[in-house]
């Protein structure tokens, strides 16, 4: 079966950290930096692997600042 | 098995499925960390996009959170004064019929000072599209009560909650707008779950084609959060909401084109 591959790319100077998308995201790869950005917000980060490329946190981001990539995968 | 694919190989323009649109443009958003505004904000653009409509729309902004949405539309955007976004939509339209045109408004400015605008524009049956973001309480100005809170709800001015002997029942404009002939399309949504973002999606995309058909005002309601007025977290408001706002002012269409 074909399964797919995934990655996010938050873009972290616009993130305001407002965990909507852990709550999305149905792989649960998502976690709050430990460091914050310069306005000092927690930002959104991604597990190395997990993700799907399903873009359910992309479309709950209210700042949509999430790009998402998905790479079909035989095997 | 195939090998492993590094970040570097799937972080490839070609593999990319989702990203912001372009006609919201690249400055940041002014409201509060996950507030429904800007997700809202956001499907209104796709739909824009995807309909390839972006030279032909013009949007009306409110006075509330979302007066600055003319900063984020990369759209032809007009100020209307607190409560007036459907008159002057009315006359929009009116001048320029085959422009699509939308209003977008929170519940103080289109439940409480803009009621009378809102209902004859409805009753009229203009061709415009209103998309009402109701989150229960005034955000901008600092969390009073709107007339869509809850009874019991807290606000700055309902410190004990909403007593309905004393403040009046809310108010579901949606289904009194519903009652009028001049409406053709009237739902609520909401935006805080990616199966709710595309069901909202779909109703505000229905709302704008709508006006092809030159049929009547079509009417999409957002329950959304305030999490700063509520005084909550993002996620604990989005959870307030589905608990106390939904039982109140159902998710679902009230009025669907007998046409369809
Ligand atoms: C004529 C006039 N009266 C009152 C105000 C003050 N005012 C600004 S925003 C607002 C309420 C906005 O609430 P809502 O429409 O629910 O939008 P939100 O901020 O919650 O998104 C009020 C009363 C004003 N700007 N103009
Ligand atoms: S794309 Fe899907 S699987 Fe990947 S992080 Fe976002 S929600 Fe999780
Ligand atoms: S005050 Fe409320 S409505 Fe306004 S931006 Fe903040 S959360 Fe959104």
């Amino acid at each position: 079966m074909a399964k797919a591959v995934g990655d996010i790319v938050v873009d972290i100077e616009r993130c305001k950290g407002c965990e909507i998308c852990l709550e999305a995201c149905p792989q649960d790869v998502i976690t709050m930096s430990k460091k914050v950005n310069s306005k000092g917000y927690r930002y959104a980060t991604v597990a190395d692997e997990g993700c799907t490329g399903c873009a359910n946190c992309a479309i709950v981001c209210p700042d949509g600042v999430i790009t998402v990539y998905r790479v079909k995968k035989a095997g | 098995m195939a090998e492993q694919l590094t970040k570097e190989d799937i972080r490839k323009e070609a593999n990319i499925v989702y990203k912001k649109t372009e006609v919201l443009t690249d400055n940041v958003l002014h409201y509060c960390p996950g507030c429904g505004h800007g997700t809202i904000h956001r499907i209104i653009a796709e739909v824009i996009e995807e309909m390839d409509i972006q030279s032909e729309t013009i949007g009306i902004a409110p006075v509330g959170c979302s007066v600055l949405a003319y900063n984020y539309f990369d759209l032809d955007m007009h100020e209307a004064a607190h409560g007036r976004a459907p008159a002057v939509a009315t006359g929009i339209k009116r001048l320029l019929p085959n422009k699509y045109v939308f209003t977008y408004q929170g519940d103080g400015d289109l439940a409480a000072i803009g009621t009378a605008e809102t209902i004859h524009a409805c009753n009229r049956g203009e061709n415009i599209t209103i998309i009402f973001v109701n989150n229960g309480i005034y955000g901008m100005t600092g969390g009073q009560m709107a007339p869509t809170t809850l009874e019991g709800m807290k606000s700055s001015t309902t410190p004990y909650g909403r007593n309905i002997k004393q403040m009046g029942n809310p108010l579901k404009m949606t289904e009194l707008v519903a009652q009028l002939p001049g409406t053709y399309f009237v739902t609520r949504q909401a935006v805080h779950t990616p199966a709710y973002v595309r069901k909202a999606k779909k109703a505000i995309k229905k709302a704008i084609q709508y006006q092809e058909r030159e049929k009547g005002l079509s009417f999409v309601e957002v329950v959304s959060n305030c999490n700063s007025g509520w005084k909550m977290t993002p996620v604990q408001a989005n959870k307030w909401m589905e608990e106390n706002m939904f039982p109140f002012y159902p998710l679902g269409d009230i009025k669907v084109p007998e046409d369809k």
